[in-house]
């Protein structure tokens, strides 16, 4: 076994998770942590769809941000896979898509205020970002001979339109269609922040202890997550999207001043406001590191590197659940509600709602993260095996799932594993805000203090991170030979 | 002009060299039939002579080259391109023209595939989708034709109205063929092509059957 390269790195792998383990705090820290989980459970249960107009109205704006975001997003995404082959580009893109929905969220309220342009701008940015990226490989793999073919003289954009866009149309309206329902989930988060979103209610009837509104609030959103490809329909997609803009709502104005305020002064690191000089940027840039960066990056990626085999090892055991080598109809169909419940809930919110439960610490954290990124791969791993056809006379039981099934899927389960290790890393991050000491922690620490140079930094560090871990993962693709296709 | 000459055609693939060096020579009016094995280089030469002669020459490659998820008729229709300006060919993406519509609607009755003129190339058998790479080539009316086995996926009745509609059409051709009878009634001389070199090259009508297998 260990003569496999596979097998040699997810035991590296593990074997850096459980040292994680050992250093990451995952206490349980409330008096009652069962408690409040079966309360909240009841809440689920009876949920309260009538305690408000305001839940209409956020789920509204959720749909609302969610479409002009992802619309602009896709645009602009399109427009920049054109030259994405230009280093600058790349570069660029790999930038903001690697700074969190959030953090955009975060920096455009600084001035912008509760515009809606923040929460517009928050959202199409970073999907651009992973739109021109995801849509250049799509465009790369396309058929080139029909270019090839056309008489010479014929004008690029005409060749375009004939030779290439038919060709990727069905992948890039499929990609485009999942990241609208990313686009709906990352719209709900942003009302943590403050945005007038699903999330923005949930966090207010959550702090009032009122779980019954938001179980209700957590059942819309799975059925409008679920229901989309009833009601988002190719023929009624440009009345969805010109009536959108109408339904942001009004947010406050934009002070102009604070914007020019915001990019002259607030985000100039102080030494330099101050006239101290580089002496004096160098000692404020040390501190930043010793005080906030660093202890921020370490929890950053012992957090990542445990919930990365928390995932894996959830998805190991979750595809079984969907796979049609295992139980009947029953067991089957229940799996998919987990899957789907487990998936369509952003790792967000379901932090956010088991650090309420169990009180601060990785824990909430790791759980959330593997639940939501090991129910995508889980979902992604089941269908796999559907398309495997066993002889009649294949074992059952765990031998199936060991011998037959595991060793079938094991490479496209890494592959899954290491495309989402970035996503992972840019989720940790941003659990920070709520309270877990990962770099989110520190930059929503810096906004709150009101020092914006310092949370810029945190950012650029964050990014960096991503990049790094982004490179990282893709050289580990390359090295054990693992195929990966813009899925997830 | 619409003959060609060329020396020293050469192709190769890594160190293996499966073409050349040769020259050829090709007069208006000539139809060329290239004969010889598999893997002889006869798919080879067809793209070298597609390079040099672009301009002047329409192209059925092996691999058709269709846009799977366009329909017939734009697939077609892709053979003219160039003569129209942008905004009439992104109008016909949308909604064809009546006069480009009754011009391939001929062009495919001929062909005897004018009921699949709305059809996604995705949905075609493999003769039929021959023959949209065929009708592309006509609809082109380049003075030349290159094809490579234009004809390898149809039934005889088909394959000589094929022949028959790419000889009429094109006063030049040179065509790849596998099947000998094919060339020696549609074609005026035979080039025979051996390990990437010409190892025949005569008038059709100098020519029998058996002398063209011993090429094979």
């Amino acid at each position: 076994m260990l003569s496999y390269p596979t097998v040699r790195v997810s035991l590296l792998f593990l074997a850096i998770a459980v040292a994680g383990l050992f250093v990451a705090d995952i206490a349980i820290t409330t008096a009652n942590p069962w408690r409040d989980l079966g309360q909240f459970f009841i809440g689920v249960a009876t949920p309260n769809f009538f305690s408000t107009e305001g839940l209409l109205t956020a789920l509204l704006r959720t749909v609302a941000f969610g479409f002009v975001g992802v619309a602009l997003g896709s645009f602009f995404g399109f427009l920049l896979a054109l030259v994405y082959r230009l280093l600058p580009v790349r570069i660029f893109c790999a930038f903001i898509r690697a700074i969190h929905e959030l953090f955009w969220a975060l920096i455009f309220l600084q001035f912008f205020g509760f515009h809606p342009l923040t929460g517009v701008l928050a959202i199409a940015i970073p999907y651009a970002g992973i739109f021109a990226k995801v849509y250049s490989e799509i465009l790369e793999e396309s058929d080139p001979e029909p270019s090839r073919l056309l008489p010479p003289g014929t004008s690029a954009i005409a060749s375009f339109l004939y030779a290439r866009i038919p060709d990727c149309w069905v992948q890039i309206r499929t990609y485009t269609a999942y990241r609208l329902e990313c686009g709906l989930r990352s719209s709900a988060i942003l009302g943590f922040v403050g945005l007038p979103t699903l999330g923005f209610y949930l966090e207010s009837s959550f702090s009032q202890g009122m779980y019954s509104d938001a179980g209700a609030m957590l059942i819309l959103f799975y059925v409008l997550i679920a229901t989309m490809p009833i009601w988002v329909r190719p023929k009624l997609l440009p009345a969805y999207l010109l009536a959108a803009p109408f339904f942001l709502g009004e947010g406050f104005p934009i002070v102009w001043g604070n914007v020019e305020r915001f990019f002259t002064e607030d985000i100039v690191p102080s030494p330099l406001r101050n006239g101290e000089g580089l002496a004096g940027l160098s000692s404020w840039l040390g501190d930043v590191m010793i005080t906030e960066a660093l202890p921020g990056i370490w929890n950053t990626i012992v957090l990542t590197q445990v919930a990365l085999v928390a995932t894996g090892l959830l998805s190991l055991l979750a595809f079984p659940l969907i796979s049609k080598h295992f139980g009947g109809p029953v067991r089957r169909t229940s799996g998919h509600v987990f899957l789907v419940i487990a998936r369509s809930t952003p790792e967000y919110i379901l932090a956010y709602i088991l650090l309420q439960l169990w009180g601060p610490s990785m824990l909430p954290a790791v759980v959330a993260l593997a639940l939501h990124n090991g129910g995508i791969i889980g979902h992604l791993i089941g269908r796999q095996t559907n398309a495997i056809e066993l002889r009649p006379d294949a074992p059952t039981g765990f031998t199936r799932y060991s011998w037959e099934l595991v060793p079938r899927v094991y490479r496209s389960f890494l592959a899954f594993l290491f495309y989402r290790w970035e996503i992972i890393m840019r989720e940790t991050a941003i659990l920070g805000i709520l309270g877990i000491y990962t770099l989110g922690f520190y930059v929503d620490s810096a906004i709150q203090n009101i020092q914006f140079d310092r949370a810029m930094i945190l950012i650029l560090i964050t990014a960096s991170l991503n990049i790094g871990v982004d490179v990282l993962g893709r050289f580990i693709r390359r090295k054990l030979a693992l195929q990966t296709m813009p899925t997830c | 002009m619409s003959g060609f000459a060329f020396n020293d055609l050469s192709a190769s693939f890594g160190d293996k060299r499966v073409v050349g060096p040769l020259s050829l020579e090709v007069q208006q009016g000539q139809h060329v039939a290239l004969v010889g094995k598999s893997g002889a280089g006869k798919s080879t030469l067809i793209k070298l002579l597609y390079e040099r002669l672009t301009h002047q020459a329409s192209l059925v490659p092996q691999g058709l080259g269709l846009v799977n998820a366009l329909p017939v008729f734009h697939n077609v229709f892709m053979g003219q391109l160039d003569q129209h300006p942008l905004w009439y060919n992104t109008l016909t993406l949308i909604r064809p023209f009546r006069k480009d519509r009754d011009i391939i609607g001929t062009l495919l009755n001929g062909l005897s595939i004018s009921e699949k003129q709305w059809v996604p190339a995705a949905s075609l058998s493999g003769g039929q989708r021959q023959r949209v790479a065929i009708a592309r080539a006509l609809y082109r009316s380049a003075p030349m034709l290159l094809a490579d086995e234009p004809i390898s996926a149809l039934d005889e009745p088909m394959a000589h109205l094929v022949m028959k509609a790419l000889t009429d059409q094109f006063s030049t051709s040179v065509i790849a063929l596998h099947d000998v009878d094919m060339a020696l009634a549609y074609c005026t001389r035979i080039v025979g092509i051996q390990d990437g070199r010409i190892a025949l090259d005569q008038p059709a009508s100098e020519l029998q059957a058996a002398d063209i297998m011993a090429l094979y």
